[in-house]
């Protein structure tokens, strides 16, 4: 039980000693990319390896209380996630800083071999893939140098389901700040810091939290929202598991400025793994007596609780949340009031995103101005990307705003897989917008690419090359949110379905030149009769992709091609004259009868017949039929 | 071999009393807010892998909602399902990253081994439920499957079809 700040020093001194005494500490990244390709197994063989050795050394003490390593001592530890997930199973060795990538479980003996030797595993290092040089340590890997994290400053370093390594790192000492401040000062604080809102919208927490905080009332609440539902974004997940302490503590911080007493995090069904280690840390923190009552000696009292959700994603939505805490289909409700000034059960209620309170404990313990000299003077700070698709390292990378997206996508994703060239960029999911790479040098910062038609959104940065047809994306994300529109308002409900008919057709192959038009026009009209966010951007993806792709969707309409020959409705098969030994083999295949001619002389494929099978082009001996784009 | 009879039972799998029984354990822990309603229809769905009829209307009794509501909200969330689940739920991710490295060709390759009729997703002999759903958050490893919980990323059609026959094979050869 800590009473007092000096009691977290205490806990922080005494664990930083026990480090220091071990020789070294193994960490291998136990989140979910890492362990679904087997970091698990490696994580046992390795234990299973240091015991075999009996080297004198203490396995995972650190998860157990009040147990010391020996002198020497080794320890192998799961930690939250790297970050790096395309090279995983990671295993990195500590103090050295030395990533280990791919690693497989039979790698385990030469891992300890060369931990005891002082040495190496070359053959396990990071290769670049472009240059062919090999990276001992992974702050030296591009992936890793060029980005600043904050937020994900403790993810894949500690462990996240040890209290104690989280106080080691100075976990809550921005708490225990905050604490001794007035909770005006504390809202004043992250007012200064102009802390803008990481869940998509931008908007200042300082000025949501002042909102809240002069509401008089008998029952507040703070919540976290958990439920990172845009496809194609991960840091949410990643930092309620490789770091669930920072998510309480800036619960805490908020909590105390606002006067809430209670706290739900709300997290994806999706997400079980992050449900669990949430759920350790509230009961690991409530045994420190950091959430309970009376926490720190302070008078302050306060406590979080998990809430699952059940899969929707409108639930991102933070009155749509509100409804689906309180059992309720999750349907959004009109604003105002805003939930600062009435949300969960009429009551109080400041709804911030996981990357958002995982700042605070950053912003207490080092102040407004350090915050501030990181990024852009109107969107200071750190941004997470999830960095995905046709990309050489993808991950979750963390870069002070302001960065452009050539840093993120060359310098830092090491350029397009396999050598291709590329297309688009994909940001903000469904609410974002696709850009060309004339936008490579956009800052990405939460105005700038607003100007630029996209937006941050939730940070999900999808890289495509030539092989993606941006109208089937603009398809793909029309039938996400169609899927997802919860029904309430008619024009997103029945405006997403005609734009998505639209788009189906055009994809079809049966588009024509007024379906644009219409796209727009549709479009333009869901963004202005919808109540919330999800209907309000839901057009974006279309709009800016016909407005920066148009000769695309021409292509497609016009000449009825599908230039990056994905659209399976567009595609054409062709009987090439000098292969063709008129054998007729096809024409008997095919389940159409689309195909003709005379025997010994080339045969022909009706368009207007072809069902586009392929049937032939298996069957032809000759490689006489091929798919033209 | 089961006999009609007995694959009806266990169909059913639950008398009334039973439901009740279990709806009263879950209310007691959730209490009788209408707050409790989503996470007792999460227990009961963990339960019974699907909510039956009888489930709903026993919540809704304990609860004191109109079947309406308890109806309302296990249609409105995609997590709740009112059909019978497949003992293996395989989920594909479509998500945007999932999507982009292919995981169409996936699905479709997974539908075409366990023998998936259109327009259905679970399979025939219940062995096999099979869903896309929009982002797992491992798009690091797109495209990514999970079976029951257990992740498997990069995936290619033949990959996911050879993870399926060993499946098939365990099961041919338990049963």
């Amino acid at each position: 039980m800590l009473k007092n700040r000096a009691d977290i020093l205490d806990v922080q001194r005494e664990y930083n000693e026990a480090v220091k005494k071990t020789k070294a500490q193994i960490l291998v990244c136990a989140g979910t990319g890492c362990v679904a390709n087997g970091s698990l197994l490696v994580y046992d063989e390795l234990q299973a390896e240091l015991e075999k050795r009996n080297l004198d050394i203490t396995i995972d003490y650190l998860l157990e209380e009040h147990e010391q390593a020996d002198d020497n001592g080794i320890a192998a530890i799961k930690s939250g996630c790297h970050g790096f997930c395309e090279q995983g199973p990671l295993v990195r060795i500590e103090p050295e800083g030395i990533l280990y990538t791919k690693v497989k479980p039979e790698d385990a003996s030469s891992i300890i071999d060369a931990l005891v030797s002082g040495d190496v595993v070359e053959r396990l290092l990071y290769h670049d893939p472009n240059t062919g040089e090999v990276y001992p340590k992974e702050n030296e890997i591009p992936f890793y140098k060029y980005q600043q994290r904050v937020v994900l400053r403790h993810c894949g370093v500690i462990d996240p389901e040890d209290i104690r390594a989280y106080i080691a790192v100075g976990g809550y000492e921005g708490a225990a700040q905050a604490l001794s401040l007035t909770s005006e000062d504390v809202v004043n604080e992250v007012l200064t810091s102009n802390l803008r809102g990481r869940g998509g919208g931008g908007f200042p927490a300082g000025r949501k939290w002042s909102i809240a905080a002069s509401q008089e009332a008998d029952q507040k609440y703070i919540i976290c929202n958990g439920d990172e539902g845009d496809p194609g974004a991960f840091m949410d997940r990643s930092i309620m598991e490789g770091d669930p302490h920072s998510v309480i503590e800036g619960m805490m911080i908020a909590g105390y400025a606002i006067g809430a007493s209670k706290g739900y995090i709300y997290v994806r069904a999706e997400y079980p793994l992050a449900v669990k280690r949430l759920k350790k840390a509230i009961s690991d923190a409530r045994k420190y007596g950091l959430l309970g009552e009376n926490i720190l000696g302070s008078g302050f009292s306060f406590d979080v609780q998990v809430k699952e959700g059940a899969g929707a994603f409108v639930c991102g939505e933070e009155s749509a949340l509100i409804a689906s805490i309180e059992g309720e289909r999750g349907m959004p409700r009109p604003k105002p009031p805003f939930p600062a000034v009435s949300g969960l059960w009429g009551k109080p209620t400041i709804i911030n995103n996981v990357e958002t309170l995982a700042n605070l404990p950053h912003i207490l313990r080092r102040g407004s101005d350090w915050f501030k000299s990181i990024g852009t003077e109107s969107s200071p700070g750190t941004k997470t990307f999830a960095l995905t698709g046709e990309v050489l390292n993808t991950g979750l990378v963390e870069v002070p705003m302001g960065r452009t997206i050539n840093e993120v996508v060359f310098k830092i994703g090491g350029g397009i897989r396999g050598g291709g060239k590329l297309k688009a960029v994909q940001i903000g999911g469904p609410s974002g917008g696709c850009l060309t790479e004339e936008f490579l040098d956009l800052p990405l910062d939460f105005d700038s690419l607003r100007q630029a038609g996209a937006m941050i959104g939730s940070g999900g940065l999808v890289v495509m090359d030539e092989n993606t047809c941006i109208v089937e994306v603009a398809r793909f994300f029309m039938n996400f949110i169609q899927n997802e529109s919860c029904g309430k308002c008619v024009f997103c409900r029945e405006g997403t379905l005609h734009m998505l008919d639209i788009l189906q057709r055009i994809v079809d192959g049966k588009g024509t030149l007024e379906d644009l038009d219409l796209l727009v026009e549709i479009g333009e009209t869901v963004q202005i009769g919808s109540l919330c966010g999800l209907g309000k951007t839901a057009p974006n993806p279309v709009l800016s992709t016909l407005e920066n792709f148009r000769d695309e969707y021409l292509a497609h309409v016009v000449e009825k091609r599908c230039p990056a020959g994905v659209c399976q409705g567009l595609k054409r098969y062709q009987i090439m004259d000098d292969k063709c030994k008129g054998c007729g083999l096809c024409a008997r295949k095919c389940p159409a009868e689309a195909i003709s001619g005379k025997v010994g002389k080339p045969f022909v494929i009706d368009p207007e017949k072809c069902i586009k099978c392929g049937a032939c082009v298996t069957v032809c001996k000759f490689k006489a039929i091929e798919e033209v784009a | 071999m089961t006999t009609l009879e007995q694959s009806v039972v266990r169909d059913e799998g639950l008398n009334t009393i039973n439901v009740d029984d279990n709806v009263a354990a879950a209310v007691k822990r959730y209490g009788t807010n209408q707050s409790a309603l989503i996470p007792i229809l999460q227990e009961m769905q963990e339960q019974y892998r699907y909510l039956p009829k009888d489930v709903l209307n026993s919540v809704a009794e304990a609860l004191q909602l109109s079947p309406a509501t308890v109806y309302g909200v296990a249609t409105f969330y995609a997590q709740f399902s009112l059909e019978p689940k497949g003992k293996y739920v395989i989920k594909v991710c479509d998500g945007t990253a999932c999507h982009v490295r292919g995981s169409l060709p996936v699905y479709e390759a997974i539908c075409e081994r366990v023998g998936l009729e259109k327009g259905k997703s679970t399979t025939k002999n219940r062995r096999y439920t099979i869903e896309t759903v929009s982002c797992l958050g491992a798009c690091g490893l797109a495209p990514v499957v999970t079976i029951n919980d257990k992740v498997y990323g990069q995936m290619t059609p033949q990959a996911i079809v050879m993870i399926l026959d060993m499946l098939e094979e365990e099961e041919t050869s338990h049963a």
